[in-house]
């Protein structure tokens, strides 16, 4: 044999623009962001705490802000995209065998929706939102 | 039977005479219910028989035929050409070097399929007097979606972490190494975890999801490789954290 | 070849991804609230006093800093090479020393509470 096989390069950035999976995938890496921006914001929140009642009052003004109603509604969708597509894949990570066949992964997602739902309301009643 | 007019796109690569991979243009009359695989076997027969690529079965059961379809990677037996439209764009097999025209280079593949140790190694030996090693349909049912795989590659042309990081293991042989570890004859699992739970082995995955995706026996390898994850995971908790249990 | 030590740092993001998954839209909304005019009662400073003075609170809150943090950061480690960055090390040791970080003011201004 002669000749030398040819090497097809992977662009080392833009390689997520040629398939829509890849953009799907891209999407849900940058979820961290928002989480880890969040996560920050809640930092804060302790310290201006820590600190005392006017520091704390201050950051609930800065909270009752525009910019912070857009940051927050930022975060939502992509902390939405975060929850979504991590319980969506859980049957694959977590299957369950009971008896011989494998839980239908629906039974996995759902039980994983409602916790989430139960969740959710039980920390907004408790916070006493309603 | 109706036929239509099919124009192929074929990537072309002369080893001996070209520098660089290029298009060629084919234009085939082809029945209705053919497949991809029957145009380009159509277009060596009538117009250019120097087009290479592997093929044997056109069954979808001995993985030789998979090329990148308008950039999808598959089995060219299994994409049916009712499912196209215009220009049909055919490839090599994407992340492997291409020999010849679709033929690709698939060393790696094999090389790392064998570092995983795809075979059953018993827990206990027995001499055949002993009789069969015995599994309830439980136990089967723990693995057998793993049998599946044709070792067709279509996961590791999917698979954007293998384009990146030519050393991961990938889709394939971790998920192979799975169904042995998964198998309750198989006594064979820490001499694989040598293999993928080390840092290009399941580590390199970022559970991107395509390998399941494009899987022509609807293996799931993403999920595979996250339940090696997971049980790696207590494994290091276990060995570095408890090690009263290491004996 | 030798095992990973890769599931420590996986193992946390994991178990972020799950936290995080389960309560940060339900707290996005929380926070949302005064921007809507209404402070929700745990909101206010004498309650969420109370609630991060308590040992329990202390510990929920901490766990939900710590564990967010951590997934975002290893997620971002991975994010950052898919974007090209080949300087793993030095974008893995950045990203952990800034949630390490994090989390110990974390724990810091708890314990002042």
């Amino acid at each position: 044999m002669t000749g030398k096989p040819y090497i097809r390069d992977v662009p080392r950035f833009g390689w997520f623009l040629r398939q829509p999976r890849y953009m799907r995938y891209m999407a849900r890496e940058v979820t961290c962001l928002f989480i880890g921006a969040y996560a920050v914001v809640l930092l804060v929140a302790l310290q201006r705490l820590a600190e005392g009642r006017q520091a704390y009052e201050a950051f609930l003004q800065a909270l009752a802000s525009p910019v912070s109603m857009v940051f927050h509604l930022v975060v939502l969708v992509f902390a939405l995209y975060h929850t979504t597509s991590w319980f969506n894949v859980t049957p694959k990570a977590m299957p369950i065998q009971a008896g011989e066949d494998f839980l239908p992964g629906a039974i996995i997602v759902g039980a994983h929706y409602a916790a989430w739902l139960i969740v959710s309301v039980a920390l907004l009643f408790l916070a006493g939102v309603f | 039977m109706s036929q239509r007019q099919i124009e192929l796109e074929v990537l072309r690569y002369n080893p001996e005479t070209d520098t660089e991979p290029h298009f060629q243009r084919y234009s085939v009359l082809c029945e209705d219910e053919w497949v991809v695989l029957d145009a380009l076997n159509h277009v060596k027969a009538t117009i250019d028989p120097t087009l290479s690529y592997r093929w044997s079965c056109h069954m979808a059961v001995c993985g030789s035929c998979g090329m990148m379809i308008n950039g999808e990677p598959k089995l060219s037996c299994k994409a049916f050409l009712r499912d196209y439209e215009g220009v049909i764009r055919v490839e090599p097999l994407a992340h492997f070097p291409i020999q010849r025209d679709l033929v690709t280079v698939i060393d790696d593949f094999v090389t790392k399929l064998r570092r995983v140790k795809p075979y059953l190694i018993p827990k206990e030996e027995k001499s055949i007097e002993a009789g069969e090693y015995l599994q309830t349909p439980a136990e089967l049912k723990k693995y057998k979606q793993y049998t599946l795989c044709i070792n067709c590659m279509l996961c590791y042309a999917a698979c954007p972490e293998y384009g990146l990081v030519p050393k991961f293991i990938g889709p394939a042989a971790i998920s192979l190494a799975h169904r042995y570890n998964q198998d309750s004859r198989d006594g064979g699992r820490e001499a694989r975890q040598q293999e993928i739970a080390a840092t290009e082995g399941v580590w390199e995955c970022s559970f991107v999801g395509a390998c399941s995706e494009v899987c022509p026996e609807h293996v799931d390898p993403a999920g595979a490789l996250q339940q090696v994850k997971i049980k790696s995971t207590i494994d290091w908790y276990q060995e570095h954290l408890m090690p009263w249990r290491n004996k | 070849m030798a095992k990973s030590n890769k599931p420590i740092v996986w193992g946390l993001f994991a178990a972020g991804g799950t936290v995080t998954a389960f309560v940060i839209p339900a707290l996005v909304l929380l926070t949302l609230l005064p921007a809507l005019g209404v402070v929700p009662e745990l909101l206010a400073y004498d309650n969420l006093r109370a609630f991060a003075g308590h040992w329990l609170g202390k510990l929920v809150l901490f766990a939900i800093i710590f564990l967010s943090l951590w997934h975002a950061a290893h997620r971002l480690r991975v994010t950052l090479h898919d974007f090209g960055v080949r300087a793993d090390l030095l974008v893995a040791i950045a990203v952990y020393l800034a949630a390490a970080t994090g989390s110990l003011a974390a724990a810091y201004y708890l314990l002042r509470l």
